[in-house]
């Protein structure tokens, strides 16, 4: 089996036997635990758009919110009517659950392809502006909707998110991005960051890598949100604002853009660091912020930029060196 | 501010745990957005709890044992209220909460208490959906329908308004609830609505709202709203010419409301929960001793609400005669006109309560209590 | 019908105001190709200059409104300067990206601090001018409204003025065209940024105060929504132009206006978002742009 496979496979198993401690484990724990790893799918699913594709989205939280309002209504409307008065067994209601999710991230992948199609022609500070004004259109789309619960958002969101779904989702994600970025045709992505026009003289479309990239990121981003309404049990169209899309934008940031490893690192950090500070929690935003301004002027390559691959290389070539004593061949 | 808050409730706390021996205290929870956007609600409820709190554990505490209040602060933001909730029953194992004044972040925390059966009390949360969440979910304050039947009477029989115009928001769900039974009251008694313009939290412009209405004519405007954008509504209509009443609820309480909105603000009415000009000695003493330790600071709704919240809490406790769970929310259940600074206390099926209603009318730039609405017996 | 004219009337008081924060949205971008997020924030700052000032000086006075005003606009140059000097001047050929980045971090900052010095909640902003309510023809107006209309049109001509009649004004509009050949001429580059950034954020001062007299509650996120609105008005009417700007700015408020005192008030904030897009897709150059060809 190829590594990276086996990877996956073991992931999801570590994931299934921390599920089934679950009642052992602290509450408070596992609510971080669960925070960090729907948190992390957000990041890296951002990375592929931010980091891989070079073209800067300010919107993810809208893709986060459409696929936890899909999902949600799934579980909350349709749900009682598919599983019955009893509520269903276990079995049904995990599968129940597992559509919803799927559901809510092929809602989300539809936003992404409705939103990337007009945003290409776009640039820079423009995709931002855009990315972020659809975040802002979907807010207020879902604050009129009554069924959904307009302003006051959707309660009573069955408690389904448990630790296994939720670090399936981000073995899955990494797996995704990864393997995808790694792939020939994976290199059309970082072909369309490093520079768009030599990449479509060359006959790559870079149109189709992008909206590829949107739709993939808006798929996975629509999954944690589907995690995160059944993990809250209620939402509301104002907790997935620019705010929110900001928060995701400085884990992929500090990771380094195009780094999984160290956006994975940034966004448990970001995930767990807050709990730490409660005590001081009105000076975090400022922090971030510091953060950013020191991050972009002192190292704009993330601060967990670590070269793994040249570190082990450096390594092993210094084992394959031979002993300074060998004497060179003689002239 | 808070640090000192903090530290001085820790003082008062240790100064009397210290007499009381080495009992452990009874922990009780509160999550309150004491900054961000409403801090100044959440701010009067912490007051009024912990001017409950400090006066019980100075008269002995509960069951013998100290009373200790753990406050978390959600900075008013969406989904902070949850976690910070599971912190306060998982980690610091509290018996019971107190909040929210929002009937928005209410419903982020009741489904948490109600899965850990930890009875919870909305001091000032007024949507319905709230204490629908679950047997765990107790109230003290009365419901929308109740504020918005109340104020659709008073536009009607005391104002003579027969056509009244509704400018809520669109993005709080308490207005969108309380323009909804209002609507339906005043329309069922005869009335007419006959505008409906919304706004969004935060917006600082309604004069096109302000100049939809004046077209369309109205005796009275009900604005369902924060006070922020309430005291800007008035003010904006008064300049476009607009005379008439404009009424509200109990989101008008601040001291800013005032402030923001000056004397356009005369002649308009909203309902509330408590009133510091009530002439009832309960109401007069409370006012006294919440003055006494915030320096000089009148009590308004809110901190009333939080007060009576606290002690309706610590009522249950002593009837329970424990602090398990399942006992002190069977306990608040069966709480009977438990006399409170905002009224008679009862706890109704639903875990409401049945609470009368004051309308205060602003004159000459003042808030006067003009009236007291009973509930429907 | 007077409800037409009146809505009309609001409109272009609102429109001013979103004219004067788009100018200097536009200056920047076209001075040095980038979205200055932390604009908005420097507006917000603006007001609350104006609330301290407001408490020291006489108000309800001409003159000490005015002073009031320059007080603010002159503190808001400051900070946009110190804000191009600190943050910006570095990345000066970096990418675009990270400069976007930057500058989101600049405007988080400022508004996150600002909660932690003033606190969250609205105060309410004195009124510095002399207030009359005047009606004619059944239409009302505030004289704030009067003012901030004859302040944003003097503003707009004396940028005009700055831009096509004096040295400096010329030597920003050689930066615009090409900065490296106005170094090759002479022209001093980090002076001629600092100044575009102090004047645009003189603007966003006096935009800043103009918005607190019409609507008296002042919070540290005041400026975040009137600033989206007034760079989707400077994309509207066009970037890197001034007239547009002001063009952008008077038909945004107005369509805004309409729109919230119809059925439709609920979709407001998303009109200007569309709007945005709208001209994105179908006019990327703005209504008094024009389309530069992009050279490879």
């Amino acid at each position: 089996m190829p590594k990276p496979l086996l990877a996956l496979a073991l992931a999801l198993l570590v994931a299934l036997a921390v599920s089934h401690f679950g009642d052992r484990i602290d509450p408070y724990f596992l609510d971080v635990l669960i925070g960090v790893g729907i948190n992390i799918t957000l990041a890296v699913s951002l990375n592929l758009v931010n980091g891989y594709t070079g073209q800067f989205s300010l919107g993810h939280a809208g893709f986060m919110s459409v696929g936890a309002y899909a999902s949600a209504a799934i579980t909350v409307l349709l749900g009682p009517r598919l599983l019955g008065d009893s509520g269903g067994t276990t079995v049904q209601q995990g599968w129940l659950f597992f559509a919803a999710l799927l559901a809510g991230g092929a809602g989300a992948a539809l936003a992404g392809l409705i939103v990337g199609i007009p945003s290409l022609r776009l640039k820079g500070d423009y995709l931002a502006l855009v990315t972020l004004g659809f975040g802002e259109i979907i807010r207020v789309v879902f604050q009129n909707v009554d069924a959904l619960g307009g302003a006051l958002g959707l309660n009573g969101i069955p408690n389904y998110t448990t630790v296994f779904w939720v670090y399936a989702t981000v073995a899955v994600t990494v797996f995704t991005v990864v393997c995808l970025v790694r792939s020939t045709y994976g290199r059309g992505f970082l072909a369309t960051r490093d520079d768009e026009i030599a990449a479509e003289s060359v006959g790559l479309n870079t149109t189709r890598y992008k909206i590829a990239a949107f739709v993939i990121a808006a798929f996975f981003a629509g999954i944690a949100g589907g995690l995160y309404g059944h993990f809250k049990l209620t939402i509301t169209p104002t907790g997935f604002d620019f705010t929110k899309s900001i928060e995701i934008v400085v884990m992929v940031i500090l990771g380094g853009m195009g780094n999984t490893p160290g956006v994975i690192l940034a966004a448990i950090l970001l995930t767990v660091l807050p709990e730490f500070l409660r005590p001081v929690e009105q000076y975090r935003m400022i922090v971030y912020s510091l953060l950013l301004i020191g991050l972009m002027l002192l190292r704009p390559q993330g601060l967990f930029n670590l070269n793994f691959g040249a570190l082990v290389g450096r390594s092993r070539r210094r084992a394959a060196l031979p002993p300074a004593s060998a004497q060179p061949p003689a002239a | 501010m808070r640090p000192l808050r903090l530290l001085l409730l820790a003082l008062a706390v240790a100064s009397l745990i210290l007499p009381l021996g080495a009992q452990t205290p009874i922990k009780v929870g509160e999550y309150a957005s004491l900054t961000g956007k409403e801090a100044s609600f959440g701010q009067s409820s912490h007051e009024g709890i912990v001017l409950a709190f400090e006066e019980i554990d100075a008269a002995g505490g509960v069951l013998g044992r100290p009373i200790e209040l753990i406050t978390e602060d959600n900075q008013t933001q969406p989904g902070q209220s949850a976690t910070a909730v599971k912190k306060l029953i998982a980690r610091d194992r509290v018996i019971a909460l107190l909040g929210e004044v929002s009937s928005g972040r209410s419903l982020e925390a009741a489904p948490i208490a109600q899965a850990y059966k930890i009875p919870m009390i909305a001091p000032a949360a007024t949507n319905p959906q709230v204490t629908r969440v679950g047997n765990y979910i107790f109230r003290v304050c009365f419901i929308d329908p109740f504020q918005g039947t109340v104020m659709a009477r008073f536009a009607l029989q005391d104002l003579k308004a027969r056509r009244v115009a509704i400018l809520s928001s669109v993005s709080n769900a308490y207005s969108v609830g309380l323009a909804k039974f209002f609507r339906e009251t005043f329309r069922s008694a005869g009335g007419e609505i006959t505008a409906e313009p919304k706004y969004s939290e935060g917006d600082k412009d309604f004069r096109a709202q302000l100049t939809a209405i004046k077209a369309a004519g109205a005796d009275a405007v009900y604005v369902p709203g924060y006070y922020t954008e309430a005291a800007l509504i008035v003010r904006q209509g008064r300049e476009l010419g607009l005379t008439m009443p404009f009424i509200g609820g109990d989101g008008w309480v601040a001291d800013e409301l005032l402030q923001i909105g000056g004397p356009a603000l005369n002649g308009c009415y909203y309902s509330t929960h408590f009133s510091p000009e009530n002439r009832d000695p309960a109401v007069q003493a409370f006012v006294k001793k919440f003055r006494a330790r915030w320096s000089g600071a009148n009590p308004d709704a809110f901190a009333a609400l939080g007060y009576d919240a606290a002690y309706v809490l610590v009522d249950a406790i002593r009837r329970a005669g424990t602090t398990d769970g399942p006992a002190l929310r069977a306990a608040l259940a069966r709480t009977r006109d438990f006399a409170g600074v905002t009224g008679a206390t009862t706890i109704d099926a639903n875990r409401n309560a049945s609470k009368p209603a004051a309308i205060i009318a602003i004159r000459d730039g003042r808030l006067a209590f003009l009236k007291t609405v009973a509930p429907a017996p | 019908m007077t409800e037409f004219l009146q809505q009309l009337l609001n409109g272009l008081s609102l429109g001013a105001i979103y004219a004067l924060i788009a100018l200097g949205y536009t200056m920047v971008y076209g001075v040095l190709r980038f979205i200055n997020f932390a604009h908005s924030d420097v507006f917000m700052v603006g007001a609350y200059i104006g609330y301290y000032a407001g408490q020291h000086l006489p108000v309800g006075t001409l003159g000490g409104g005015l002073l009031v005003l320059l007080a603010a606009m002159a503190g808001c140059s400051l900070l946009g300067m110190a804000i191009e000097r600190l943050a910006y001047r570095r990345l000066r050929g970096a990418p675009t990206l990270n400069v976007l980045i930057t500058a989101i971090g600049v405007s988080l900052f400022l508004e996150s601090a600002g909660q932690a010095v003033f606190g969250a909640a609205p105060r309410t902003f004195p009124m510095v001018f002399p207030v009359r309510n005047l009606r004619f023809a059944g239409l009302a107006v505030s004289s704030n409204q009067l003012v901030v209309i004859a302040v944003a049109i003097l503003l707009m001509i004396a940028l005009q003025l700055i831009v096509f009649r004096t040295r400096i004004g010329t030597a920003m509009r050689a930066v615009s065209l090409n900065p490296r050949a106005a170094q090759l001429v002479g022209v001093n580059l980090n002076v001629v940024i600092s100044f575009t950034f102090g004047l645009g954020s003189a603007l966003a001062g006096a935009g800043g105060v103009l918005y607190a007299l019409n609507y008296p509650s002042i919070d540290p996120l005041m400026g975040v929504m009137p600033g989206m609105k007034a760079f989707v008005a400077a994309v509207l009417g066009g970037v890197g132009n001034i007239p547009g700007a002001a063009l952008g700015g008077l038909i945004l408020g107005t369509v805004e206006t309409f729109v919230n005192g119809s059925q439709w008030s609920t979709y407001k904030d998303a009109i200007a978002f569309a709007i945005l897009i709208g001209i994105l897709l179908f006019r990327p150059a703005g209504l008094l742009g024009r389309a530069v060809p992009e050279k490879v």
